[in-house]
């Protein structure tokens, strides 16, 4: 048996956390007894048996590693801790397979409706909230913690702040996931779109978050560069940003503490205009600040030229983040929301443009010069053809916001197709572009195991985005005009279920479209797998000696 | 001292850079929803409007449940053709003690802000069993099991209670008889009809899903779904009075 060291101590994070889960364990396991619905009960037993496990892997680490922690740096070069990182770019590429399937039936459902086989479990209603937040929270978001931890690590030149403090950020997000995910199925949702969690997740979420912005804002603090580099201001305004639109939008209370159920604070109209404030700043924080980030990060590094122009870069930031918050409005056109607020909404998309093509000629200039790679590297091209997205959606969502554009396109698909080419295209391809950086990066790799595979996942779901986005543009105008057609006699033209059976084969198209884009992350999946598996180890040290940015 | 120069106090100190970011995201935010608490126009009291009963709660709860919003509005707007196929377009007083509101964002399905008393109870159930049954091309799901799942009375209460502490003014009365009311409503030979009646004016009492016995989802969800929009008399509604 191996003497323990006298000197060996559990640091206060350890015993802290031991103890914290352990009394969770134990707590949960009462609420799991004395649950009032059989949802809440299941949450309660897995949140239980997490703890213990939790609990047990601490005091278990404890005993394995040696008494001291890992060195800050190894010989004046910052040891990186890439561990967690791993573990996040991995569930993103499980959370994204898993969210593409579902957006695939959910598509397939909308064509052909036996597909919802009459189950509680399996209908549409239910399916949808799982969709999306598996690839907007459960994909995006470990996208965005494994780079953001990436990043700040390599820009900052420290290792990551705390010892377990970022397991604990990768791990309980994924809880947080989990219990979200399967309360979708049981019907627990708060039914706010994009912030359905009921209140016991966003209580766990909250925790976590608030670990997520420590682990960062240290190890931005302890940092060796003057400057804070420029991916982790959009990081930073992310991480912060989220945290108070998830405060402001979720106040909630709950029938019993036994129970799933609650009901939200805000009611009505100011319930409605907290969603979209919330709802349109998911979109504005967490799937472009965020992702912005990683442009500002990823291409230069992918394209080995620096930010075209750092004063810009500085103007987008600014602007961007201050006039973002302003937008919710405009997904509440024409409702019972005063008119001054509806116009704000509108006036401050519109100019949102501005910024938003500041960060794309940004993101695309700093190709000048490395034009070339375009055509031998497909990651580079994904990152690049991401950011086109990002300019052909930011160029679309402003035009949507303006009032008489919205009284067609609202309600219909067209809402959806223009989410769908900044969701597929901007924040997927920028996603799929920053792990195919990343995994060689991490595991130590020379280069991918196929840049072969890079280009047919890349030619397939581009080809799968366009039928997705065209097939909506047509069906979303076509029923906006038709509910709104009038005959010569002065009579509303068509029924609603007419236009409904007009949508049938955009619906097939889409559902085609979204199965190609699957493909292409199936694909990438087995290209990153093998890049980890069989890929060709670097032999030069790979983790100390690239500068920051 | 340049601009850029100046701009360095935030890319070198990580608190100034957060305090920085937290003041230029709370201005639009702050100054758009604030008001909304103030204002007449959205805080208006309409004749008519009046909280849940506990079946419509209840039915409202299912409509959430299974996420019917995702395909189907609350939100008529002031447009021609859709008041024409709706109703008159939705007011803000409508959906005061709605909480969560649940105007919804996309029509893959009708608006439903004013379905309330269009159809008959008997084609709603049928509709939701089987919506094929009905309307050949429908892509909505079935739902065949909300007949089948019998209502817990008694877990009523509690979450009106939890309604009145988030402002929706529920009387002592209207909680303490919660369980009866929900039963009295789905059971129009029941003793108890006559006080539900006076505790909620004017709110339907009928066997919404046709069959005996204990209520069940199905009763719950039809008897939201015909109260949409029924609640303001627009023969009566002055449409002036909130006017500045």
């Amino acid at each position: 048996m191996q003497q323990v060291q006298s000197t060996k101590w559990m640091t206060h994070g350890e015993a802290g956390l031991t103890l914290f889960f352990t009394v969770a364990a134990f707590f949960c396991a009462f609420a799991a007894a004395k649950a009032l619905d059989a949802p809440f009960a299941f949450h309660a037993s897995l949140a239980a048996v997490a703890s213990a496990a939790a609990a047990f892997a601490i005091v278990n680490r404890y005993f394995d590693r040696p008494a001291a922690l890992p060195p800050q740096e190894i010989n004046g070069k910052p040891n990186y801790n890439l561990g967690p990182i791993k573990f996040a770019s991995f569930m993103a590429m499980f959370w994204g397979i898993a969210g593409f399937t579902v957006g695939v039936l959910i598509a397939s459902q909308l064509a052909w409706p036996w597909l919802n086989f009459d189950l509680p479990w399996t209908s549409f209603g239910r399916l949808r909230p799982l969709h999306t937040s598996a690839v907007i929270f459960a994909f995006g978001g470990n996208v965005l913690i494994a780079t953001s931890f990436y990043v700040v690590q390599r820009t900052c030149r420290a290792r990551l702040a705390g010892d377990l403090a970022p397991w604990f950020v990768v791990l309980g997000y994924n809880f947080f996931i989990v219990v979200a995910g399967t309360g979708y199925l049981f019907g627990v949702t708060q039914s706010k779109e994009y912030a359905e969690p009921e209140w016991y997740s966003d209580l766990w979420l909250t925790i976590v978050w608030v670990v997520y912005l420590l682990v960062f804002l240290v190890t931005v603090i302890k940092r060796k560069e003057p400057h804070i580099f420029v991916a982790n201001w959009f990081y930073l305004a992310f991480i912060v940003t989220i945290a108070v639109l998830h405060l402001g939008n979720n106040p909630a209370l709950p029938v019993s503490v036994f129970g799933s159920k609650s009901y939200i604070a805000w009611g009505g109209v100011q319930d409605a205009m907290f969603q979209w404030w919330y709802g349109h700043n998911a979109v504005g924080f967490f799937l472009t600040a965020g992702f912005l980030a990683i442009m500002y990060y990823f291409i230069p590094k992918r394209a080995e030229r620096p930010i075209y122009s750092y004063r810009l870069s500085i103007i987008h930031f600014w602007a961007l983040i201050f006039l973002y918050i302003w937008a919710g409005p405009h997904h509440l056109h024409y409702t019972a929301l005063p008119d001054w607020a509806q116009t704000l909404g509108m006036t401050f998309s519109v100019m949102l443009w501005m910024p938003s093509w500041g960060g794309m000629i940004n993101g695309l200039m700093t190709l000048s010069g490395a034009w070339d790679k375009l055509r031998t590297d497909p990651v580079l091209r994904m990152l690049v053809v991401s950011v086109a997205f990002y300019g052909m959606s930011t160029f679309e969502g402003p035009m949507m916001s303006i009032k008489v554009v919205n009284s067609l396109s609202h309600y219909t698909d067209w809402t959806i197709g223009h989410v769908h080419s900044g969701a597929l295209g901007w924040v997927g391809f920028v996603s799929f572009g920053a792990l195919y950086c990343l995994v060689p990066w991490l595991w130590g790799r020379k280069q991918l195991y196929s840049l072969k595979l890079v280009n047919w996942h890349f030619w397939i779901s581009t080809i799968g985005i366009v039928l997705y986005i065209s097939a909506m543009w047509v069906s979303g105008i076509l029923q906006g005009l038709m509910w709104r057609a009038y005959t010569s006699l002065g009579f509303l033209e068509y029924s609603f279920i007419e236009t409904v059976e007009a949508m049938h084969p955009f619906y097939i198209i889409r559902a085609a479209g979204g199965a190609l884009f699957l493909i292409g992350s199936l694909i990438m999946a087995y290209n990153l797998w093998m890049t980890v598996r069989a890929g060709e180890v670097e032999l030069a040290a790979p983790l100390a000696l690239q500068p920051a940015e | 001292m340049s601009f850029w120069t100046r701009h360095q106090i935030f890319e070198k100190n990580s608190i100034i850079l957060v305090a920085g970011i937290l003041v230029v995201i709370a201005i639009g935010g702050l100054v758009e929803i604030t008001p909304l608490f103030y204002l007449k126009s959205t805080i208006e009291v309409i004749d008519g409007v009046r909280p849940y009963t506990p079946l419509e709660l209840t039915g409202r709860n299912i409509y959430v449940r299974e996420g019917c919003y995702l395909c189907h509005s609350q939100m008529i707007r002031p447009l021609r053709d859709e008041v024409e196929r709706y109703g008159h377009f939705s007011l803000a007083a409508e959906s005061m003690y709605d909480h969560p509101f649940q105007w919804g964002s996309k029509r893959t399905g009708p608006d439903l802000a004013r379905v309330g008393a269009k159809y008959s109870d008997e084609w709603h159930v049928t509709h939701l069993t089987n919506p094929r049954a009905i309307v050949p091309q429908s892509v909505m799901p079935g739902y065949p099991f909300l007949a089948k799942t019998e209502l817990d009375p008694d877990a009523i209460a509690d979450h009106l209670k939890a309604n009145r502490a988030v402002g929706v003014p529920y009387t002592d009365e209207q909680i303490a008889n919660a369980a009866a009311d929900l039963k009295a409503q789905a059971d129009p030979d029941s003793a108890g009809t006559d006080a539900f009646a006076k505790r909620y004016p004017r709110a339907v009492v009928r066997n919404f899903d046709g069959k005996g016995g204990a209520p069940t989802e199905m009763d719950a969800l039809v008897a939201y779904l015909q109260m949409l929009g029924t609640l303001v008399d627009f023969k009566l509604y002055n449409e002036k009075a909130n006017l500045r």
